[in-house]
């Protein structure tokens, strides 16, 4: 459906929530994907810089660790870095191969599976998945679910961030910082399908280069994702710094939130219902006295007695 | 002050956390508001474009700035990204572009003449007056002691090379020809610009 609107961004899931939302007036949303070209990428980190200025964060200035990498990892400040590796392939030629390493925006979001705080980890009907941090409780759940190991905690106010795909340029019709800014067209944005279509494109492309193996990295163990990847090598997608080959998100998460959780909940529910039907029915359990002293006891009941008028 | 709380309390008070926490669990939690997106940053601002200073390219920005130009405000820019209009980056930016906030900003950014006096290693506030009489001051006593009207073959040439121009690499057109025209009127060979950098 060409020509709706992609900037609409109801809500479609949010975390620890079972209400769902409301969906009669989400028809027509079209879904966005931003796509990276790693083989045009000449790793310059201009995205980097939009994305810190759009954000304004400012990471710490970091150490030279003897390689590109800066800063070496992803921050709660810094949302993305490009990642240099160094691929010898079959022929001996080396390939320099510069990742963009951010958000990939599942279509299923491991992180809002496994966020227990409610409307913490919302998910729009265009298909950005935001954390909302005024609701974030900071328990690192979403990077345990997360199958590409990306949000991170700040120090400075214990809560998670990453990547929201610029939800708020987005949402005003624009693209995201890091696709503005792009000076070699590596970072596309726009709906699904047109991605798609022209990482196709791309794809044709390269394999007329001679890399058979080109394809769109869009894995389907999370639903396929709202950030795709077109790789020259999509048969080893480890080899672009350790790219995951099918992302899953994690059993444990999976475990804990489809089945342990609401079998958890009954038994609190039942051991709940059970105490009050035993008082009920058998009534208050009779203390004896604390204190076998009968005069030690009758001040330590006075006292009992007082408790709240010491209070301010 | 000790606040003592009796065993009895206490496990009323975890009762009743028990209580809440079970109800939570099973879905009668307060439903929380939704806050939406963040909000936009570009609301309400005043867009300007400009041409990138950094190097020879001349990538086309567009600087937002807060304040309405009103005599009682000091505008402020606080944020740029590329022009999407002009003809050489159509809107993108290189990594030094896309930062040019913090340059704009930065605290180390030259606003007025400074001269280093030779033999000292601190920089003095000068007024542009006298920073341009200086420099008037220095061109011609340069000038007047090594500007060479004829070379060792006896040929006219009218040079002054110990004295270069360095001009800006994102100058415009018209710059350019001024500082073409100044430079060569007074015989200045060495003229070059920091687009190389």
């Amino acid at each position: 459906m060409r020509g709706d609107q992609i900037n609409l961004q109801n809500i479609v899931a949010r975390s620890a929530s079972i209400t769902p939302s409301p969906q009669v007036r989400q028809g027509g949303v079209e879904q966005v994907t931003k796509l990276i070209d790693v083989s045009v990428c000449i790793g310059c980190k201009a995205c980097q810089v939009a994305c810190m200025e759009w954000n304004n964060t400012r990471d710490e200035v970091g150490h030279c660790h003897g390689v590109y990498d800066n800063p070496i990892d992803l921050t709660a400040e810094s949302f993305e870095v490009m990642r240099f590796s160094e691929y010898e392939n079959e022929e001996g030629d080396l390939e320099w191969l510069i990742r963009k390493d951010n958000c990939m925006h599942c279509a299923e979001p491991g992180c809002l599976k496994a966020c227990p705080a409610p409307g913490a980890i919302v998910q729009y009907a265009n298909g950005i998945v935001d954390f909302n941090s005024e609701h974030c409780i900071g328990c690192g759940y979403c990077r345990a679910g997360c199958p590409f190991d990306i949000p991170r905690y700040s120090e400075r106010d214990n809560k998670a961030y990453k990547c929201t795909l610029c939800s708020d340029r987005v949402y005003h019709g624009l693209e995201p910082a890091c696709v503005k800014t792009c000076p070699t067209s590596a970072i596309m944005f726009g709906t699904r399908e047109d991605m798609l279509d022209y990482g196709a494109h791309r794809v044709e492309h390269l394999k007329g280069r001679g890399y058979e193996n080109a394809g769109i990295y869009n894995p389907a163990g999370v639903g396929g994702t709202h950030v795709v990847y077109v790789l020259q090598h999509a048969d080893k997608p480890e080899i672009y710094s350790g790219l995951a080959k099918d992302p899953q998100i994690s059993p444990a998460v999976e475990a804990w939130k489809g089945i342990t959780k609401p079998i958890m909940s009954a038994v609190l529910g039942a051991s709940v219902l059970a105490g009050f039907f035993h008082y009920v029915t058998k009534g208050p359990k009779e203390e004896p006295e604390d204190d076998p002293d009968p005069e030690n006891a009758g001040r330590a009941r006075e006292i009992d007695r007082h408790d709240g008028e010491d209070r301010p | 002050m000790s606040v003592r709380v009796s065993r009895r309390s206490f496990l009323k008070l975890g009762a009743a956390g028990l209580g809440a926490s079970s109800m939570a669990m099973m879905g009668f939690a307060p439903e929380q508001a939704l806050a939406s997106i963040r909000h936009f940053k570009l609301t309400g601002s005043t867009m300007t474009r400009n041409i990138c200073t950094y190097c020879s390219v001349g990538c086309g920005m567009l600087l937002y700035t807060r304040g309405d130009g009103a005599i009682n405000v000091i505008d402020q820019v606080y944020h740029v990204e590329g022009d999407p209009d002009h003809p050489v980056s159509r809107g993108s930016l290189c990594p030094r572009g896309a930062g040019v906030l913090d340059f704009i900003n930065s605290e180390t950014r030259v606003k007025y003449p400074e001269v280093r006096e030779p033999f000292t290693n601190e920089w003095k506030r000068i007024s542009w007056d006298e920073a341009l009489d200086r420099i008037a001051r220095h061109m011609k006593d340069d000038r007047d002691r090594n500007f060479e009207t004829h070379d060792d073959k006896g040929q006219l040439v009218n040079r002054w090379l110990t004295t270069s121009m360095v001009a800006a690499s994102a100058c415009t057109n018209e710059t350019a020809y001024l500082t073409q025209k100044i430079a060569r009127a007074l015989g200045m060979l060495v003229v070059d610009n920091q687009a190389r950098v």
